[in-house]
This record gives C-alpha cells, sequence and structure tokens, in this order.
C-alpha cells in the first residue's frame, strides 16, 4: 500500500537552472534590428514590429491609439476590406496594439504563407492613409464601446483609481472620453504617424520557424528605403499630480449588487531595486492563487470570486494596485480585510516554508513561460524595450531564490503603509 | 500531428500520453464525464460548483495547492455544459506530485462543510460578477431558454439561478462525487517530458487502487425539431439596443457541424468577414457584430449578435442581417471565400498545438469525444466541407423557424 498522507520528493527551485535562451541580432540595411528566436520544431511564425507611438507622444488625447488601430484600415493601394482579405485569406492575424510607451504591428501565420504577407504588412506600415470615413467609423464604434464600459464598475474604478496615482493629464492616468473621440482628426494621425512610425525608431522581433530566406525577405520590404523618413523622438519625464484626497466612494449603479475595489499606492520603476524584491512580497501578498489576499479574502470568507495585487511596470514611475470585485455589502469588509493582510506582513516574518512555497511556485512560472520560442522573444523583448539585458532577468531569479523573510518584512513596513494608499469602491 | 499512446488501467481509467522532449514541463490533465447537461433541472449549477469544491481538501491531503506550488507548479479548471476539467502544469521533474494530487482527489473529498459553504459564496459572487453585475449579462440565460424546449443546455453552467447555489447540501455533494468522479468516468492525459513507461508506472502506482465505479449512462432529454421562431424582446438598463440570433445546428462529431462551424467564420471570422463587412463597415447599422458557436458535444446554437448604432431601428438591423443570410442561401459561396476560412482553420489549429497545455487539453476532450485519435483528423474534417454542403446547410440552417430572436432594448440609453 502506498502511503496517500506522503507528499511525493520534489527538486526545489532553487536547484532548477532557470536559463533565458540568448537572442540573434542582426541589421538591415537601414539599420533596423531584428531580435531573433528560432524554433524549427512548429509550423508558425511571429514578427513583431514595435515603434515608440504610444500614449506618451501624443499631443492630444486618444489621437496614439486611434493612428495605430487605424493604420491598418487603407492604404494609397488598398482598402480595409482588401487589407484584410489578403492577411485572412492565409488564416494569418494581423495585430496591433498601443500601450503607453510603444505601439506594435504583429503577424501570427504558418511559416508557408510569410511570402504572400510580407507585402501587406509592409503597406500597412509604411503607406497608410487614414481615410475619413474609417476614422468616422472607428469614432462612432469606439463611442458606443464606451457607453458600455461605463455600465461596468470595474471599469469605472480602472479609469478612477490610475487618475488619482498619476493624474489626469499624465498618460498613465489619461483615460478616454466622448469628446476626445469626437475630436480626433485624420490630420492628427497622419502627423502622429509620420512621427513615430519611422523606419529609424522601428525594431523587430521575430519568433518561430523561419523561412530559409526570411533576411533577404525582411530586407527587400522593410530594410531597402529610408522608408517615413527619420525622427528624431525625445522621451523627457512628465510631471506626475497624484491626487490630495486618498478615500473615493463612487454611485455608478443604485442597484449594482457588486463593488469594485482599489487599494493602490505609487511606487518606483523598475529600475529601483527595491523592483524585484517587491515582485517577490507581492506575490505573497496578492500575486497567485495561493496569496495571503485569496487565502483570506476568498478562500476563508468568500467575499469575492478573486482578489489580485499587481505591480505596475510603467517605464517612469511605477504603481501598487490591489483589485477585486466583492460583494456589494462586504465591500468596506473587504477593505479592512486587506489592510489586516498589509499590517501582518510588517509585524510578523513571513514563515520560511511560506517563503519556501512561493520561490518554487515563482521559479516553476518562469520555467512555464519561457517555454515555447514566442515566449522567450517576449521576455527579450521587455528587456530590450527598457534598455535592461539579460543581467536583469537573472538577477530578479537570484532574488527570487534568496530574498529573506527580514528583508520582505523590512520591504512591507517600507511600502504597505495604509496611509500611502488610495482607496476606491465603485459601485 | 500529435502523437499519443494508450493504456487502460483495470478500474478503468483511460490514460494518455503524449511525449513531447522539447519542453521541461509537464501537464497532467484529468477530465471528468460529468458537465452542467448532467444536472437536475432542480440543482442546476451544481457541476460547476462541484469543481470549486475539489479544491477543498481531499481525504489524505488537507490542502491541494500549497504542495503543488511547493513543486512549482500551477492549476486551474473549468466546467462546460459537457464535461469537468481539470489540469495541472508543472517542471517535468516534480510530476509525481501531481499524480499524488489528483488520484486523492479522485479516491475521495474531504467534503468539508467549511468548504461548501465558502465555496457557495465564491460562486454566487462569480454569478453576479459575470451575469448579474454587467450590462447583457442576463441574455444567455435568457437565450437558453428561449432556444432549448428539453435539452439541459436549458440552462447555464453557472446555473440558472442563485438559489440553485445557495441551496447546496453536503449530502448532493457527497452523491455527486461518487457518481461521476470515478475512474471509469475519467480520462487522464499526461504530456511533456515524460516516458509513456514512467507514465504507465505513476499511473498505476497512484491511481491503480480506486475502486472503479460504475459508468454514468447518460440519458438526456432530446431536443424536439424546432417547429416556429421564437421571439424575446427584453428590456434594460443597458446604453445601447442589441440583437441577438441563434439558429439550432449538429452535434459535435457530425460532419455538418463542421459545415456549421465554417459558415460563422464566413459570417463572422475577421475583418473580412460577410457581416462585419456588410453591416459594420458599409450599411453602418452595428458597432459590431460577431458570429459564433460553443462547440458543443450535442447539438449548439450558431449565434449572430451585435449592438446596434443609436438610431437605427430594430428592424431595420434585423433585416440587414436577413439579407445576408438570404445571399448565403440563394448563391453558392465562392471557392475563394471557402478556402479562406478552410486556411483560417488550419492555422488557428497550428497555433491551438503549440500550446503543451492545449494539447493535453485536446487529447482529453477527443478521448471523451469517442477516441483521441480524432484530433489528428480534424483538418481533414473540415477539408471535406465544399460549397455545395455551405450552400445546403445555410438553407436548412437560417430556415425562419429554427431561429430564436432576443430584440435587447436600452432602458438606460446613452
Amino acid at each position: 500500500m502506498i502511503n496517500r498522507k506522503q507528499a511525493p520528493a520534489i527538486k526545489d527551485a532553487v536547484d532548477f537552472d532557470v536559463l533565458l535562451k540568448p537572442y540573434e541580432l542582426f541589421r538591415l540595411d537601414n539599420g533596423i534590428p531584428v531580435y531573433v528566436i528560432r524554433s524549427d520544431e512548429q509550423e508558425t511564425l511571429q514578427l513583431e514590429l514595435v515603434f515608440p507611438a504610444g500614449t506618451w507622444y501624443e499631443a492630444e488625447n486618444m489621437v496614439a491609439a486611434a493612428t495605430n488601430f487605424l493604420m491598418k484600415n487603407g492604404t494609397s493601394k488598398h482598402s480595409a476590406l482588401e487589407i484584410n482579405e489578403m492577411t485572412e485569406y492565409y488564416g494569418a492575424y494581423l495585430n496591433r496594439n498601443c500601450f503607453h510607451e510603444n505601439a506594435t504591428y504583429t503577424l501570427h501565420c504558418l511559416s508557408k504563407h510569410t511570402a504572400a504577407l510580407l507585402p501587406v504588412l509592409q503597406e500597412v506600415i509604411q503607406d497608410p492613409v487614414f481615410p475619413e470615413e474609417e476614422l468616422a467609423i472607428y469614432v462612432q464604434n469606439m463611442k458606443q464601446k464606451l457607453a458600455v464600459n461605463l455600465q461596468k464598475c470595474e471599469f469605472v474604478a480602472n479609469r478612477h483609481i490610475d487618475k488619482y496615482l498619476f493624474g489626469e493629464f499624465h498618460p498613465y492616468g489619461r483615460v478616454s472620453s466622448m469628446m476626445a473621440y469626437d475630436a480626433l482628426q485624420t490630420e492628427s494621425l497622419k502627423a502622429f504617424y509620420k512621427k513615430q512610425y519611422t523606419y529609424n525608431n522601428c525594431k523587430i522581433f521575430l519568433a518561430g520557424n523561419l523561412p530559409a530566406d526570411m533576411v533577404p525577405m525582411l530586407n527587400r520590404y522593410f530594410g531597402g528605403s529610408e522608408w517615413n523618413g527619420q525622427s528624431h523622438v525625445l522621451r523627457p519625464d512628465l510631471p506626475i499630480l497624484p491626487a490630495e484626497e486618498k478615500k473615493y466612494r463612487i454611485f455608478n449603479d443604485e442597484n449594482g449588487v457588486q463593488g469594485a475595489v482599489r487599494v493602490a499606492r505609487p511606487f518606483p520603476n523598475r529600475y529601483h531595486p527595491d523592483f524585484p524584491k517587491m515582485l517577490v512580497l507581492n506575490t505573497i501578498f496578492g500575486g497567485y492563487f495561493g496569496s495571503r489576499l485569496m487565502s483570506n479574502i476568498r478562500e476563508e470568507k468568500g467575499y469575492t470570486y478573486g482578489i489580485s495585487s499587481q505591480i505596475y511596470n510603467f517605464r517612469q514611475a511605477g504603481g501598487i494596485n490591489i483589485h477585486t470585485e466583492a460583494g456589494r455589502d462586504v465591500c468596506e469588509a473587504t477593505l479592512t480585510e486587506i489592510y489586516k493582510e498589509m499590517e501582518r506582513l510588517q509585524t510578523e516574518p513571513v514563515p520560511e516554508e511560506e517563503l519556501s512555497l512561493v520561490r518554487n511556485y515563482m521559479i516553476g512560472s518562469i520555467l512555464g513561460d519561457l517555454d515555447g520560442a514566442f515566449q522567450v522573444i517576449q521576455r527579450w523583448k521587455n528587456l530590450i524595450l527598457n534598455d535592461l539585458d539579460e543581467q536583469y532577468f537573472y538577477n530578479n531569479v537570484r532574488t527570487i531564490k534568496t530574498i529573506t523573510a527580514a528583508e520582505l518584512q523590512q520591504l512591507a513596513r517600507q511600502y504597505y503603509n495604509r496611509e500611502d494608499f488610495y482607496e476606491l469602491i465603485v459601485i | 500531428m500529435i502523437h499519443f499512446n494508450r493504456f487502460t488501467l483495470d478500474n478503468g481509467l483511460r490514460v494518455i500520453v503524449h511525449e513531447d522532449a522539447t519542453t521541461p514541463m509537464a501537464v497532467v490533465n484529468v477530465l471528468y464525464d460529468v458537465g452542467s447537461r448532467d444536472e437536475n433541472p432542480a440543482q442546476t449549477g451544481f457541476a460547476h460548483l462541484f469543481e470549486h469544491l475539489m479544491f477543498g481538501g481531499s481525504i489524505n491531503i488537507p490542502e491541494y495547492d500549497e504542495p503543488l506550488q511547493m513543486a512549482g507548479g500551477e492549476n486551474n479548471a473549468y466546467t462546460t455544459s459537457d464535461l469537468t476539467n481539470y489540469y495541472i502544469e508543472l517542471p517535468a521533474e516534480n510530476i509525481e506530485t501531481a499524480f499524488w494530487l489528483e488520484s486523492d482527489r479522485m479516491l475521495s473529498l474531504a467534503f468539508s462543510e467549511k468548504s461548501l459553504d465558502v465555496q457557495r459564496k465564491v460562486v454566487c459572487e462569480e454569478f453576479k460578477e459575470h451575469y448579474i453585475n454587467k450590462p447583457y449579462g442576463d441574455v444567455w440565460h435568457k437565450m437558453r431558454e428561449l432556444a432549448y424546449a428539453s435539452h439541459p443546455y436549458r440552462w447555464m453552467t453557472i446555473g440558472k439561478e442563485l438559489s440553485h447555489i445557495e441551496n447546496a447540501r453536503l449530502d448532493d455533494v457527497k452523491s455527486f462525487f461518487f457518481r461521476h468522479y470515478r475512474p471509469v468516468n475519467a480520462i487522464l492525459v499526461v504530456a511533456g517530458k515524460v516516458t509513456t513507461a514512467q507514465v504507465k508506472s505513476l499511473a498505476e502506482k497512484w491511481f491503480g487502487d480506486i475502486p472503479s465505479g460504475e459508468k454514468h449512462l447518460r440519458s438526456l432529454p432530446e431536443e424536439p425539431l424546432q417547429a416556429a421562431p421564437h421571439l424575446l424582446e427584453v428590456t434594460g438598463k443597458v446604453p445601447l439596443d442589441a440583437l441577438y440570433k441563434t439558429y439550432h445546428i449538429y452535434p459535435r462529431k457530425d460532419q455538418r457541424y463542421y459545415t456549421a462551424d465554417l459558415i460563422s467564420d464566413i459570417l463572422g471570422g475577421g475583418g473580412s468577414s460577410r457581416l462585419h463587412q456588410a453591416l459594420v463597415k458599409e450599411k453602418k447599422l452595428f458597432s459590431n457584430i460577431d458570429c459564433y458557436h460553443f462547440g458543443t458535444v450535442d447539438a449548439g446554437l450558431l449565434t449572430i449578435e451585435g449592438k446596434l448604432v443609436k438610431g437605427v431601428q430594430m428592424k431595420d438591423a434585423e433585416k440587414g442581417i436577413q439579407e445576408e443570410l438570404d445571399k448565403l442561401q440563394q448563391t453558392v459561396t465562392p471557392e475563394r471565400e471557402l478556402q479562406k476560412v478552410k486556411n483560417r482553420v488550419e492555422s488557428m489549429l497550428a497555433f491551438e498545438d503549440m500550446s503543451l497545455l492545449n494539447r493535453a487539453n485536446n487529447l482529453a476532450f477527443y478521448e471523451l469525444l469517442g477516441d483521441a485519435a480524432l484530433m489528428n483528423e480534424e483538418f481533414d474534417r473540415y477539408e471535406r466541407v465544399t460549397t455545395a454542403d455551405v450552400h445546403r446547410e445555410a438553407q436548412i440552417i437560417f430556415s425562419e423557424n429554427n431561429s430564436n430572436t432576443i430584440h435587447y432594448y436600452a432602458g438606460n440609453p446613452a
């Protein structure tokens, strides 16, 4: 008979070698860097172009996102429909995303169709025309979407909490609005495109199974000319104006059966020595299923379906944000418990067993995250775009393996003081 | 092509092994052949509530999550109308921890009153978060009741109403467990950096002595052929009018299912799809429109849903959709358009197969359908669909009598 009460032996996290597979780097003829992780076992490919074209650089609200979205909706040669036809015929996905700092275009496709798809990607990136009609449809549909979202307590709460942390004029705290959509003009989009999506600001991240002639093909479509010209993009830090008042209660829906609870404070950015340590403390506090917040507020009290704490990793300044949707009549009780858990981390050292569990969990999760070329290039992208290298990654791994309970307690005393937190409930 | 080996333990537990030496990870996936379609109509939401209770400690192991996290693992589970699936992903070196945990909770649960009490509340909050406190959140409750007369797809997996969950008793939990959570009703898939010999010995060691249980024989009420169109008009606290239309399609294993799936892509798959192009871009009747279905084992619903542009009348929006359906019925779809949606499927399958976890989930699902090897035949079945099939099925599926419509009016206009 086996003894089912006895757990099988395990290999500990500290004994796992976590390796970040190195990338290959080559440059196109015009100087564009291409970072590559190959993987020949699969039939697929991912090609991502990144530009400094996030909300950081816009002079008018929503221009960055609209530009990013509408580049795909018409070139001098093809309509939005034709572009969609050309990509979708090959089962490819051409996605775009606009973040605070950067904006991206990503092609996912079967490797065998790469040659057919690169010309379409080239057009979208180098020759968008921003038709008036497409902007009008975009504005109308985004406004409708916003109207629906504004009825959701979590959406409203997310907008407010970032505004408190960074101020409504900072790109991290600025939010969409009907007015901002109405004010969008194709001229602003064209100007933004012209300035931010230039060849000398482009970086390419490539992963998967590459066709043999990938480099010459990339050169042909993206490396041969100074497409869209050169621009010099400056990125000065912008003033952060956090709110004075710390506590907020908002009624968005009188009949709401749940409230969105947010508790947040500013925190240094990823370049600060406390940042990697805080990733560990945050995991213990609210970063995984077995966290303090989940164990207490979901698994012990049943106030919510889920609660978690996240560390913002924005470039200029970070933040700690604890968020949950809880039953309407237990929102205040949820707040009390959140603060109680912060205090507990300040007054009692994390038990060795729990710390060891979190170390193992975090290393296991990094191992899982690095499984596959698409995931590895994603890690590299985050390092490269933040001017970091693999030493930063290995330093984080080392921190997970070696941080002590005393250091964590010190960190909690510094950063988990309730008077430093903004607190918000939206019902 | 996904390679796998298969064996069955003496107690009836089916085991599938998918070896992949390129990853440092392993996935252990346990699928139980029970979903919300197996529930008593007076106790809906039970299969899903039960999934939560599976994390509340088992007979020999008080805490499920802690030892797994200690072994560097992560886990989750989901319940659908057809099945309940549990999965673990962890470094392959620590795979035995997963066998230990999964086998103990198949052997028996701790059946704690406290766990039931808390998870009832957690599931009620889940219910509120997704289906009550969200604009249009109740529409699928209404649509299922409108579309199904007798099949248990009539209710949502989360449950028909909060009270069904609130009233769950520990005795119900126990009998549910011993009826459905037995080796004979389960499929174990192990994938990743493992060998079949290793899995065989671990499976025998940990699962071999669990009593087999009785095979649950399903006899669900058959859904009668719908004989007349159904219409429901609703006014809710939402900012925009919305239109939902569903049509009965085919069971998952029926070849006509594949035709229906491709039809949903022709209508709603991507920016070049017919509904988006005609109704969002050209006629500007909708601000968004989608066409999809849930891929259920028994016959599901092909769904078209969209939000109307402010100022557009419901009847005009509906007419817009009908015109597109008429075209599909009257004119044979061009070969190139059918090829496009097949290419889309080919690509989607390739991207799905990249993830070890997806491969393990899918092997379990196809084994539930009858044979894990079906996973490798999937694309062929799509390839077999012809433009004539699309033409014929469009006429059958989109017949007026097969339709269910909800006009969801904004009682709280933006």
